[in-house]
């Protein structure tokens, strides 16, 4: 303390060209935190929003009352949404990269923070992701060539052009569109959880959005509709540590935990190791438990770390330590589940191997069968009419003569620069008053 | 038939959807147990229960971003947002979520939520209870936006925006809530009983989103306007004294081309009126509107009456709001032109 009030401006712990440092991250012991009774009061599991739930233990083995005793297959089909994960993902930066796609943004190191709950969730439950939640595609079904046609803007593209790569959206596997506006589908969760309630229905929401958009009013309207209604909904917060370049201290992550916020609000506040599969397994089991029980909402801190760029537009390398993810105190999820099933008998490094491969093919595959649609430099391409499809539901007058003049400049738009270009603005102007 | 004021007639649309239509709920601010703070609510909250009619936390991008997951849900609601000058918090949400959600997802997911919100002056609001904002919702594609300024055409309008697929905007001229205001604050209030739109079914009917009326034949000039202006402007016509044509607009989005057009083509001489500011204001698409289509039958250049492009002053309402007699200088000016 000082005798005048001084502007505390948050400094990231490390920058580039320094050791990566992660003294911040509070850890427990696996095993360590009890696991209160799904209808305990929130006065009395405050300690669950500031501790940390884990399962894995360091010899990989699962322990305490958080192991929510998975059979081995069910942890094999973990393992294997995580690893067609990360191979989808590599795939689709690769592809970025050669200019096919314009944009994308990977989930690498993050994979358990959507594949497991989207196991422990039921397949009626509303999603409401984030645009770095590829893994519940995955785990619902979704097929990978249906995303990459979305990328692609093709022919076969489910948004018909009209949203940059990974907005996906699927009505029939009920995950809700992904908004780059961020933080929107929070409170929109908490809307169709009310509904559900409304309406009497079994179903819950989860929604997750990035530790950095905590900071946007919409998160807190989502906490306090849920909490004031007792919504049956679960409201995830990854904190991967970094919003682009903008490290999580300027959340609000330096003076508590973003779990800590769930008790503010009146609901469980859960912190748990977003890269221990088990631990969110079963933290999210708890949550939707306690959802449906009309407990009301549970605030989830998934603590983990974004180990690529933000997106292929970034460059992480200027504003953190190259090798900071090697020095991630929570490991890779991939990695620590594979070495489980594996102390389990469960698994071994050659069938890890082969799946890979056989992932890695699948994906290959799939991207065979989604060029076929078209891409979006080499086409085919959809007709550029269809943008005026969808603004409302029947098209109002005004877009149907917009439509009708695009078409008509179209028609008579020269294949390549031929004498008609000559006359084209003057026959564009003709076409414009008559439309 | 019955004699209704504006706030009746939409307290009985809202009535009549919660009974036909399940899917229907209510929420806003002060909505329920009390009734809102205008008492269109009234009364409905004891009649269909606190999970159909619910108070809200004060925070309006809360109801508006909730209202979206409601209606992704299977659920129609009806927000309210107490002041139009309150809705800027939701705004994100309209804009960016609600207004693009069937556009982005190709169909697949739509909200059909319904805006009701009182806008305008002359109730000594100052500037952030007197605002008139509707041209920044028509600026956004994928939202319709409405303004009645009758009992009659606000039951029918809400209906249809609460039936309809898409989300709709609603605003409601709150000094006209109680009364037709023929922009003379010194005359005492007039009831809706004294006005033929006062008269009201008491069940279901329907206004179309896509239609203006024309409230008063004439064959010198047509004056677009709607909300609380088609009734200053209505004593602004009787003041100057000439054969006006008046059209209320009723929806902004959609907007019913032919109806405007037609007028001005046959009268050869516009005012558009409104009381929201001028710049960048609706009046500028109407006026940009007509011109493309009546350029060569216009006798005189197209003129606006509008708001200043100032705040709302709270002392000065009166010399801010466009009255009968600015109004009818510019009719006037207009007749005299060429």
């Amino acid at each position: 303390m000082t005798q005048r009030s001084r502007l505390h401006v948050p400094n990231a712990p490390a920058r580039p060209g320094d050791k990566p440092d992660f003294s911040y991250v509070r850890l427990s012991p696996a095993g360590a935190v009890p696991r209160p009774d799904v209808t305990a009061a929130v006065a009395d599991i405050e300690e669950l929003s500031t501790s940390l739930v884990r399962v894995l233990d360091d010899s990989h083995n699962a322990v305490g009352p958080w192991n929510p005793h998975l059979e081995p297959a069910d942890l094999q089909v973990g393992l294997r949404h995580m690893v067609l994960t990360r191979a989808f993902d590599d795939r689709m930066q690769r592809i970025q990269r050669q200019g096919r796609i314009s944009f994308y943004m990977k989930s690498t190191g993050e994979e358990a923070v959507a594949v497991a709950p989207g196991m422990a969730l039921r397949p009626g439950d509303m999603l409401f992701p984030s645009y770095r939640n590829q893994g519940l595609y995955v785990v619902r079904g979704r097929s990978l060539t249906d995303l990459m046609c979305q990328c692609l803007s093709n022919t076969n593209d489910m948004c018909k052009g009209r949203q940059m790569p990974v907005m996906y959206h699927w009505a029939k596997g009920n995950i809700f569109s992904i908004s780059g506006n961020l933080a929107t589908q929070f409170p929109q969760a908490a809307g169709w959880a009310m509904a559900a309630a409304i309406k009497g229905e079994d179903h819950i929401a989860a929604s997750w959005i990035g530790e950095g958009s905590t900071a946007e009013a919409d998160f807190h309207y989502a906490l306090t509709f849920a909490s004031v209604y007792r919504a049956p909904v679960i409201l995830n917060v990854v904190n991967n540590q970094w919003a682009i370049s903008t490290f999580q201290g300027f959340a609000g992550g330096e003076r508590g935990t973003f779990a800590a916020r769930g008790p503010g609000y009146g609901m469980p506040g859960i912190r748990v190791d977003g890269n221990d599969f088990l631990a969110v397994h079963a933290a999210t089991q708890w949550a939707a438990e306690r959802a449906r029980m009309s407990g009301g909402p549970t605030l989830i801190e998934h603590v983990t770390y974004r180990a690529s760029a933000h997106s292929t537009s970034d460059d992480p390398s200027r504003y953190r330590p190259k090798d900071e993810w090697q020095a991630w105190p929570l490991g890779d999820p991939i990695v620590r589940l594979k070495k489980h099933l594996i102390a389990l008998g469960e698994w071994s490094e050659d069938r890890h191997v082969a799946l890979e491969k056989e992932l890695e093919a699948h994906v290959t595959a799939c991207w065979k069968e989604a060029v076929k649609y078209g891409t979006l430099s080499e086409g085919p391409s959809l007709d550029p009419a269809t943008m005026f499809e969808d603004v409302y539901k029947h098209m109002p007058p005004h877009l149907a003569r917009q439509r009708e003049e695009l078409r008509a400049l179209r028609a008579i738009q020269p294949k390549n620069g031929s004498a008609e270009q000559q006359n084209l603005d003057e026959q564009a102007q003709s076409v414009a008053k008559e439309g | 038939m019955a004699y209704m004021n504006m706030v009746q007639a939409l307290n009985s649309a809202m009535d009549i959807m919660l009974q036909r239509d399940p899917r229907v709920v209510i929420l806003g601010e002060d909505i329920g147990y009390f009734g809102g703070v205008f008492r269109v609510t009234d009364g409905l909250q004891r009649k269909y229960g606190e999970h159909r009619v619910l108070d809200t936390p004060i925070a309006e991008g809360g109801i508006i971003g909730a209202a979206i997951g409601m209606g992704v849900n299977g659920l129609k609601p009806v927000a309210e947002i107490q002041f139009a000058d309150y809705i800027y918090p939701g705004f994100d949400q309209v804009v960016s979520e609600l207004a693009r959600l069937r556009y982005r997802t190709a169909g697949e997911f739509s909200a059909p939520v319904t805006i009701r919100t009182p806008c305008g002056g002359g109730i000594r609001g100052g500037q952030t209870h007197s605002q008139s904002p509707e041209a920044i919702f028509t600026h956004v594609s994928g939202i319709k936006v409405v303004m009645p300024s009758n009992p009659y055409d606000a039951k029918g309008l809400l209906i249809s925006a609460i039936e309809d697929d898409d989300p709709v905007v609603f605003f409601e001229p709150k000094r006209i809530y109680n009364g037709p205001f023929d922009g003379d604050p010194h005359k005492p209030a007039v009831p809706w009983t004294s006005h033929p739109k006062g008269e009201v079914p008491e069940g279901y009917y329907t206004v179309p989103m896509s239609r203006a009326e024309i409230v008063r034949p004439g064959n010198d000039l047509t004056v677009l306007t709607y909300g609380t202006m088609v009734h200053v402007v209505e004593a602004a016509v009787r003041m100057a004294e000439v054969d006006a044509e008046i059209v209320d607009v009723r929806t902004m989005v959609p907007l019913d081309v032919d109806t405007l057009c037609t007028s001005v083509c046959k009268t050869g001489r516009c005012v558009v009126v409104h009381e929201a500011t001028r710049f960048g204001g609706f009046g500028a698409e109407l006026v940009a509107t007509v011109q493309e289509a009546c350029f060569w039958n216009l006798e005189a250049p197209i003129q606006r009456v509008t708001g200043w492009d100032t705040p709302y002053p709270h002392a000065f309402e009166w010399e801010y709001f466009p009255g009968p007699a600015r109004i009818a200088q510019a009719l006037k000016s207009v007749m005299e032109a060429a």
